[in-house]
């Protein structure tokens, strides 16, 4: 422990200061009369004998010197003292530090924020125990939605069977819509969304319940009596918290349901499967009751053996894969999943695809961030002409040019420290904030917060700043000649008009980094603009839609069909007499949101391809949805009289009407009228044939849908459709109150305008577009601002110069159109080089482009113009004044 | 002018300030730097400031020990004496000095003969 020694005794010696300063003091002395009284009695008189004896020492100063350097830290004194005289200097000039201070807190503030939402989403590991060992098992991506991206509970059991490298696998059924519980405490039943899961699903994730228990795998038999799981936040909200919840019993869809446990706070279903949606409850799921005959209906989430890679992992599902079946009452059906089954890192599924957008995002707060750095750099410079001569003073009275860059760091540093606690604070608030946007259709996004690794990042870009933007200005200031400096009488001299061209090339950077952010968010936000005005298939304003419930139970198909046709003319009745409605119609999944797939019907008497593509999304829908929801039919709609005793018909989209005509001899191609036949079941004659709607996504491809009338075959539940003049808020009143009048059941479901469907579509667009679009704001703000300061320090610097050219016949407005042109100058290089950056770099962001070239040159041309706006009007203000100065007051002056 | 003063090697003196208290026992701070510039002759540059570096440094290290007493001619002093652990530190010192002077001696002391690797 010996070798401790000496640093604690150090560290010890560091905050006993001024007792050991006085006991070396009273050593000295003692030293001193010793000496004297010796040289005394060598025969000196008393002052000779001191002289002497001062002399031997070498300097009291000195002593205490070296004391103070052999004891303690050094380096740790001069840092306080270098502190305590930057705070002195930084009070003294408030205006400075406040606008220093606020730039920075903005350039950090937005980099700490981004940080926590790419760490969120990138980085940190997903909210699961051991969260790398579990992959998502899904096929490739296909046309038909969910329905291909899903399996059967038969493939689910082959697959736990065959499969080797897997721990376990669970799943959860993927068809569960908004709302489809309706818990009944007596009043008006509430709406909720739960999912069903399969039993092990929170065993495999590794999620303790808060209270209570998880599923087993006895509460997902037939037979067994109901059982839920509820959310922290369906808790609180719904059960104001009850602690004695658990064992509680409740009327949820008609059935006594027993609570048997509440979910931790950390899990959200939606925040990492079904991003921007709310999950309130988890059910179990009967994998060997109905849901044995509803085909693709779950998907699979497993967790690997320890030690198992990816690659094995999807080597045994390769080989697991021939041996599942869809159904095993169809023994064809086995195999059909080949080279459907493979694992990706459930990390990738949830998040894999924002991971362009986040790295161009984080590129842009790293841009402002530079822009921040630039723009100290430039003020910190044009404090230092106005302090050249204090350092110099300093170098006179044997200050170290490494002492001077160390005083100017510690004054960096602590600006950006100051910078970074006031960003801190700025970055919480925009976090907390996010985290609350659950519209927003990105994953974890509930899960964001500013962590540990959060404060580590502030840290490390708060000196990486101040190292940034305090070395120039520090190694110009230290580096100049003393005897320039001292002599340096300012205006006109050779030290400021060096420190000049380094503002310049300091403020061109600035211009050309704010142009690469603008060109980037310029053509995000054509993007955006383009995204918006496609053409969906449907027009979503003025259309609003509300789930409504129904039961349609008979002891057979036929007799269910019938009492639901029934139920449905007459709501549609009613509600189609209400003031303001202009069409009506049911349908059972909206656009936008859930799908399925029911096989692939294709022309009767026509030998179907041995390798047919997976089948159009299936809607089931009632005569007048397709009006309702503004979809142009060709041939006729759907109508009362498609009972199920009549022909079966179907309505196909215009997409899936040209594959079908490709093999089909049809006259003029046209689909209408003609018979369809799906795998021996009845034939199906095209009556309509609909625009093609974006019911998957607004910026990919429309794919094939196919319609079913409500009246021939079951829905998966029924969303009214409603076309109005009126605002939706203004209608839903009216239109509960007549749902709840035919059946008291109803819940008080959420009439949400079509719009929402959309924009909730399009949020990960709006959210990154806007994000990239506020930090270019920030960054020509903050160009605009280097502008306006260093050409108004240069109009100060030339005041003299500029009265002697007014004296001798410069009109004003030639002495203001010069100061623009110098402006203009330094705008138009950094425009240049920004663009020519932007062109090189375009490729980066291609692929976050809709429909828009990453060299679009309308964009390029717009945000140079606007650039160099801004410019001018930042250089207008100096120019102004310059063409203003007075000769005689400036030749006067000095 | 007078020959100039050698100047002190970096952490001679604190070897000299071991040294000397092992020999003169306890002693205060100017006792000890008179002590050096006397046995040295007044050959070596020693600021007698210095000397409180080294002692403070010595210290530190736990090599020697320091107390307020009184001088011989009733004066108030802190009195610094050696410690066992500097005499073990001195004698390893001294050692290694002992080799790098005839280290030093041997290769100043080389003839031309003796440089020749044939």
């Amino acid at each position: 422990m010996s070798w401790l020694r000496q640093p604690l005794n150090r560290i010890g010696a560091f905050f006993r200061k001024r007792a050991l300063d006085d006991d070396l003091d009273a050593e000295l002395a003692a030293h001193l009369e010793l000496a004297t009284e010796e040289n005394i009695a060598r025969g000196l008189n008393p002052t000779e004998a001191r002289r002497v004896a001062l002399i031997a020492i070498g300097g009291v100063e000195q002593a205490r010197y070296r004391h103070r350097e052999a004891r303690g830290l050094m380096t740790l004194d001069i840092l306080l003292q270098d502190l305590k005289y930057t705070v002195r200097t930084l009070v003294r000039e408030p205006g400075f530090t406040i606008v220093a201070v606020l730039i920075l807190a903005l350039g950090i503030g937005a980099n700490i924020a981004v940080f926590s939402v790419v760490n969120t989403l990138l980085l940190r590991p997903l909210p699961f125990r051991d969260a790398g060992e579990l992959v998502w098992i899904a096929p490739p991506p296909e046309k038909c939605g969910l329905s291909c991206a899903t399996f059967s509970t038969d493939a689910y059991d082959d697959f736990r069977t065959h499969s080797r490298s897997y721990q376990d696998v669970t799943g959860y059924f993927a068809f569960s819509g908004p709302d489809n519980l309706s818990l009944n405490l007596g009043s008006a039943p509430i709406p909720a969304t739960s999912i069903d899961v399969v039993a092990n699903f929170f065993q495999l994730l590794g999620v303790e319940p808060a209270m209570g228990r998880a599923f087993t795998a006895e509460d997902a038999l037939s037979g067994a009596p109901p059982v839920v799981m509820i959310t922290h936040a369906w808790w609180k909200r719904q059960f104001s918290a009850d602690p004695n919840i658990v064992g509680k019993a409740f009327d949820i869809n008609g059935r006594q349901t027993t609570v048997i446990g509440v979910l931790p706070a950390s899990f959200d279903f939606g925040a990492v499967f079904a991003p921007g949606t709310k999950v309130d409850a988890i059910t179990p799921l009967n994998l060997y009751g109905p849901p044995r005959d509803w085909g693709n209906i779950i998907t699979f989430i497993g967790r690997l053996k320890p030690g198992v890679t990816l690659a094995q992992a999807r080597e045994d599902a390769r080989i697991a894969a021939p041996y599942m079946c869809w159904n095993h009452k169809y023994p064809q059906s086995c195999g059909s999943y080949k080279d459907g089954v493979v694992p990706v890192p459930l990390k990738d599924y949830v998040s894999g695809r924002l991971r362009r957008s986040l790295v161009v995002l984080w590129a842009a707060v790293g841009a402002i961030l530079l822009i921040a750095c630039v723009n100290l750099s430039n003020l910190l410079l044009a404090r230092a002409a106005a302090r050249s001569k204090e350092f110099a003073m300093r170098g006179a009275l044997g200050a170290s040019r490494g002492r001077i860059v160390r005083q100017l760091l510690t004054e960096s540093l602590v600006l950006s420290c100051a910078g970074a606690v006031v960003g801190l604070c700025l970055a919480i608030i925009l976090v907390s904030w996010l985290a609350h946007q659950g519209a927003i259709a990105l994953p974890l996004l509930s899960t964001l917060r500013i962590d540990g690794a959060a404060l580590g990042w502030t840290v490390l870009i708060a000196v990486f700043a101040a190292v940034l933007f305090g070395l120039i200005p520090g190694l110009r200031m230290a580096g100049g000649n003393l005897h320039e400096a001292l002599k340096d009488a300012g205006p006109g001299a050779s030290q400021s008009r060096r420190h000049e061209r380094t503002r310049s090339v300091l403020v061109i950077s600035e211009v050309a980094l704010a142009c690469m952010l603008l060109i980037g968010a310029g053509l995000l936000l054509r993007s955006f603009v383009r995204v918006l005005s496609v053409d969906l298939g449907f027009e979503p304003d003025r259309a609003a839609a509300v789930k409504v419930e129904y039961d349609d139970s008979a002891p057979n198909d036929q007799a269910s069909t019938q009492k639901r046709t029934a139920i449905f003319q007459q709501i549609l009745a009613r509600v189609q007499s209400l003031p303001g409605v202009e069409a009506a119609g049911m349908v059972d999944y909206l656009p936008l949101a859930q799908n399925r797939a029911w096989g692939t019907p294709f022309p009767k008497g026509i030998r179907r391809p041995d390798k047919m593509p997976a089948g159009p999304l299936v809607y089931v829908v009632t005569q007048g949805y397709l009006r309702a929801i503004g979809t142009r039919v060709r041939g006729r709609d759907f109508n009362w009289d498609d009972g199920p005793s009549g022909e079966r018909v179907v309505m196909i989209n215009e997409a899936y009407a040209r594959f079908l005509s490709s093999y089909a001899s049809w006259p003029n191609g046209d689909a209408v009228g003609q018979i369809l036949t799906n795998n021996g079941g009845k034939d199906l004659r095209i009556v309509g044939v609909v625009d093609d709607v974006h019911v998957e996504n607004v910026e990919g491809e429309t794919g094939w849908q196919i319609y079913y009338p409500a009246t021939q075959e079951s829905p998966a539940g029924a969303e009214l459709v409603i076309r109005s003049a009126l605002p939706p808020s203004a209608l839903a009143g009216a239109v509960l109150r007549t749902l709840r009048d035919l059946n008291p059941k109803q819940p008080a479901a959420e009439f949400k305008p079509i719009e929402l469907l959309v924009s909730h579509a399009v949020s990960p667009r709006r959210f990154f577009m806007l994000l990239v679009a506020s930090f270019a704001t920030l960054g020509l703000l903050l160009a605009a601002l280097g502008i306006y300061g260093v050409i108004s320090y240069s109009v100060t610097r030339q005041t003299q110069e500029i009265g002697i050219r007014m004296a001798l016949g410069a009109s004003a407005s030639h002495v203001q159109s010069r100061v623009l042109f110098s402006t203009l100058r330094l705008a138009v290089i950094g425009v240049l080089i920004g663009a020519a950056a932007s062109i090189a770099a375009a490729r980066v962001i291609s692929s976050l482009l809709f429909a828009t070239s990453p060299w679009d040159a309308f964009t390029y041309l717009g945000m140079a113009v606007l650039l160099l706006g801004i410019a001018a009007l930042s250089g207008f203000i100096p120019a102004r004044r310059a063409s203003r100065i007075n000769p005689t007051v400036a030749l006067r002056a000095n | 002018m007078q020959p100039s003063k050698l100047d002190l090697l970096q952490g001679t003196l604190d070897l000299m300030v071991l040294h000397t208290l092992t020999v003169m026992g306890s002693n205060h701070g100017y006792g000890i730097a008179r002590r050096i510039e006397q046995i040295s002759g007044n050959e070596v540059l020693l600021n007698q400031g210095t000397i409180y570096a080294s002692l403070v440094r010595l210290e530190q290290r736990g090599w020697i020990t320091s107390a307020w007493g009184t001088s011989g001619n009733n004066r108030k002093a802190k009195f610094y004496s050696i410690t066992p652990a500097g005499r073990r530190q001195l004698a390893d010192d001294a050692r290694y000095w002992e080799r790098l002077t005839g280290v030093m001696d041997r290769v100043l002391g080389m003839t031309a003969e003796e440089a020749d690797p044939a």
